[in-house]
This record gives C-alpha cells, structure tokens and sequence, in this order.
C-alpha cells in the first residue's frame, strides 16, 4: 500500500519531468497573475468610474467570467474557438483563458478596495491641488491595496492552483507532467509528489496571508 | 516660525478688517451662492467677502447649510450657481484651472482625512512634490517648516494612526498650510476632538491669525469666536440671516433665528 503512494524510487525516477512541469506551472504564473492582477485592476476602475456604460460594461464582464467554470472556459478556447477558425497553441489557450478569469476575480477584489477608501481621503488630495490621476496612484490606490492584501495573495494561491487545469489541453505543467509518469508507472507516488511540491510552494504564502490578515485586524 | 509664511507689507486700510469689507478689496469672495441637493435648496444664495487677514466664523445650527457653502468654497461640492473669486481671480465657469485654484485655498475637515499610509511628513510633503513639482530635499524642508509652524516637527516620521486626534489635526493643517494657500477653510476642525485637545488646534488657529492668515471657519466653539473672530455670520436654512463683530452677535443680536440659536448655548 505505502508502495502505491510514496513510492521513494519511483518519485526519484519521475522527479525531473515533475520539476519541466513544475517550470511550465512558473511559467504560467509568471504570465497570467501580472496580466490578470492588471487586467484586474482595470476592470475594477471601470466598475467603480463615473460613466455608467463603463460601469455597466466592466461588471458585466466580471459577473460573466466569475460565472463560467474556469475548466469550461478553457475547453472552450481550445476544442471550442477552432470550430470558429480560431484555434491556438494550449499555452495561448491557458493564457487567455486564465488571464479572463483570473482578471474578473482580481477586479472584484480591487473593487472591494477602492470602495474601501473613504471619501474623505480623495477630498483630502483634490482640495490640495492633487488631479484624479495622481489622487488614484499616491492615494487611493495604496490605501486600497493594503486593504485587500490578504485576499490578493489569497487569489494568488488560486491561480497556481488553478494552474493544473491546464493539463486538460495537454500542456506540460506540473500535474500533467505527474499524470504521465503515473500512467507509466502504474503508481500513484508522482501525484502524491507533485501535491507535496505545491504544498511546499504555497504554504509560505498562505502563512504569509494569516500574518497580514492579523496585521490588518490589529 | 518661518518667515517665509508670514505674510508681509499688508496694506494699512485692511489692517483692521472692517466688519462690512467692502468686496473690492476682498481677498476673497462669493457671489449669490446656489445649491441644491436633489429638490433639497441647501444654499439660497450666499454673499461673502472676506478681507485680507480676517477670521470670519461661521455659526448656525447644524442642516443650515455651512459646511456646504465651505465645501462650494473650493468646489469639492460644485456650486449649482454664483461665483467664487480668489483675489480677484475666478474660480467658477468653464476653463478654470482648478487644481492649480486649489493650491491658494487650503481646507480642514472636521475627520482630519491625513492618508493612513503616509508619515505625517509624508503627508504634508504629497502635494507640494506631485502638484508642485518640488524636489524631495526641497519639499522635506518645506513640509518640516509647516509641521513647525502647528508645533510638531518632532512627529515628521510618526503614522497618521500614531498620533492623538489633537495632533493629527494639526498635520491636517500643515498640510494644507504647506501650499502657502491666501485663503484656508476650516470645517468643523474641532468637532471631532476629545475636549482636552481642543486647546492645541485652537492654539494653532490663533496662531495663524496672529500672522496674518484669511480664515473662514465654520465651529461651535464660541468662546474662540469671541476671543479670535474678526465677524461672526449666523447662517439659517442656506442664507446668511446675520453678520456682525462678535460683540454684537453675542451680545445684541438683531434677528429672532439669531439669539433662539445663542440661546441654546450656555457658557
């Protein structure tokens, strides 16, 4: 039974195809948490804006995207879009498809941010000559940040998580890479190290979030 | 005390403000005044002048439209009509440069409103190195200056959160005393205040009166409006119903709306 699920030679033989897809997993972050924290923060300026198309707009966009299965959307995009003459390399996939998502969760959580700013803060900075821009950078925008940091690296643990949808289009990550050897292999020992590998990952980052939260709340 | 704050050569007519300064002459000055909030009128036409060097205290029972006219005073709340001139130059209509308006009339909230992220310094120093372009040497100077003119240069590195309300008013000030503004705007400064910090913000006000600074300030510190005032205006359902020296206000007012209003405060 132990044989089946920490399997130490087997673990060594699949170690350096889990860490290529560990690599790839990077790489996926690397591209789609800056893109979808921007696109994110984007959005969210526009739903918290004074017009109300863009508001309508950028909500909309949100709730369409907090609403599609992450899982669906990118099956979509890959198997889906070349029944329409667009298809793309599964890393082009992932990439879009990640980087809507993630974008329509990131804008609600700076939304949440910006509304947590209380007016008297963008007075305080129009009444001393500040323009809306510089107000948004110098003091909205931080005060905005700080309130949401924990939900922000919450999110962050999300999207590397998410990651491992990307094996469904073929794409060499982490898990994918892990699911191989294990089909190979007949043994369960490369998912069970491909699961301690994301814990060792992400757990720093979620103590990191529990001593920000704490630090918020004090 | 920086010299370079005070202001200098103020002519001899307007030394002692007449209590009816004559708009000419006004450093600063509003015209029929309009405001409404939905159906709600809040300012029915509001005429101010304030003169060079004049403490003018605002009065009135609260909903009648003070810190709304001080709000339309720089636009944070846009006017539905009339005219607002700063040294004779026009804040309202089209093409203004209001950021650069701005700049001339400082104002202080009743909530402080100092940024929670930034040092009282930092505070203080935001927008004379975004808006006024300063160097950060520069501006450190000039920002350490300011937090010396409310006494509390000894807190440049201390948070918003650091400080007691007293204090953090008093950053508040600095920061818009930092811009060197003809003008500043006080809104409630003390209402948020435990009572035994008052002291210290009306201390700076006198202050900054005693060197020559146009304050208009709405409050119910009445004792202070005796002492500091130069005029008293009583406001009332969006129109200035009164205006006097505060010896005539306080001791003799002439409207009913007026001593139903003092008589409710007993010191």
């Amino acid at each position: 039974m132990l044989d089946q699920f920490f399997n130490l030679a087997i673990m060594a033989k699949a170690l350096p195809l889990v860490l290529t897809g560990l690599g790839m997993t990077l790489l996926i972050c690397a591209v789609v948490i800056p893109l979808g924290a921007l696109g994110g923060l984007l959005a969210a300026l526009g739903s918290v804006s004074e017009s109300r198309a863009l508001r309508w707009l950028t909500i909309g966009f949100i709730d369409f995207f907090r609403a599609v299965p992450p899982l669906v959307l990118l099956i979509f995009i890959y198997a889906g879009l070349p029944f329409a003459g667009i298809s793309m390399s599964p890393f082009m996939a992932v990439t879009i498809g990640f980087f809507l998502n993630n974008s329509a969760y990131f804008a609600e959580i700076f939304r949440a941010g910006l509304l947590s700013v209380p007016k008297g803060q963008v007075e305080a900075a129009r009444s001393t000559g500040l323009g809306q821009r510089d107000t948004l950078i110098w003091v909205t925008l931080p005060q905005a940040t700080r309130n949401v940091l924990p939900d922000l690296l919450s999110n962050v643990v999300e999207v590397v998580k998410l990651t491992s949808l990307a094996s469904v289009v073929s794409l060499g990550e982490m898990l994918h890479a892990a699911g191989m050897v294990r089909s190979i292999t007949y043994n369960a020992s490369p998912l069970v190290l491909a699961a301690g590998i994301y814990l060792l990952l992400l757990w720093p980052v979620i103590r990191l979030i529990g001593r920000f939260e704490r630090r918020l709340a004090s | 005390m920086s010299k370079a704050i005070i202001r200098l050569a103020v002519p001899d007519m307007i030394l002692s403000p007449a209590p009816q300064g004559s708009a000419a002459t006004a450093t600063f000055r509003v015209e029929a005044l309009h405001k409404s909030f939905g159906a709600d009128p809040v300012l029915k036409g509001i005429n101010l002048s304030v003169q060079r060097s004049e403490m003018v205290f605002v009065l009135g029972p609260s909903g009648s439209g003070k810190s709304t006219m001080l709000r339309c005073c720089n636009r944070l709340e846009e006017p539905d009509a009339g005219e607002i001139f700063i040294q004779g130059d026009r804040l309202t209509g089209p093409g203004v440069d209001l950021n650069k308006m701005r700049q001339r009339i400082g104002i202080v909230f009743q909530s402080f409103n100092l940024y929670p992220h930034l040092s009282a310094l930092g505070n203080v120093t935001l927008a004379l190195r975004k808006v006024q372009k300063m160097p950060r040497e520069k501006a450190r100077v000039a920002g350490l200056e300011a937090l010396d003119r409310v006494g509390l240069s000894d807190r440049a590195r201390h948070y918003p959160s650091q400080l007691s309300g007293g204090q953090q008013q008093r950053v508040a000030i600095a920061r818009a005393l930092a811009l060197n503004p003809t003008v500043m705007l006080f809104d409630e400064p003390t209402s948020a205040l435990d009572p035994e910090l008052v002291g210290d913000v009306l201390d700076v006000m006198r202050d900054m009166k005693r060197q020559g600074m146009t304050m208009v300030v709405v409050s119910h510190e009445m004792k202070f409006a005796r002492d500091a005032a130069d005029r008293v205006i009583f406001m009332d359902d969006g129109l200035i119903v009164e205006e006097g020296p505060p010896e005539q206000i306080f001791g003799d007012p002439q409207h009913n709306r007026t001593r139903a209003f003092l008589s409710r405060f007993h010191e």
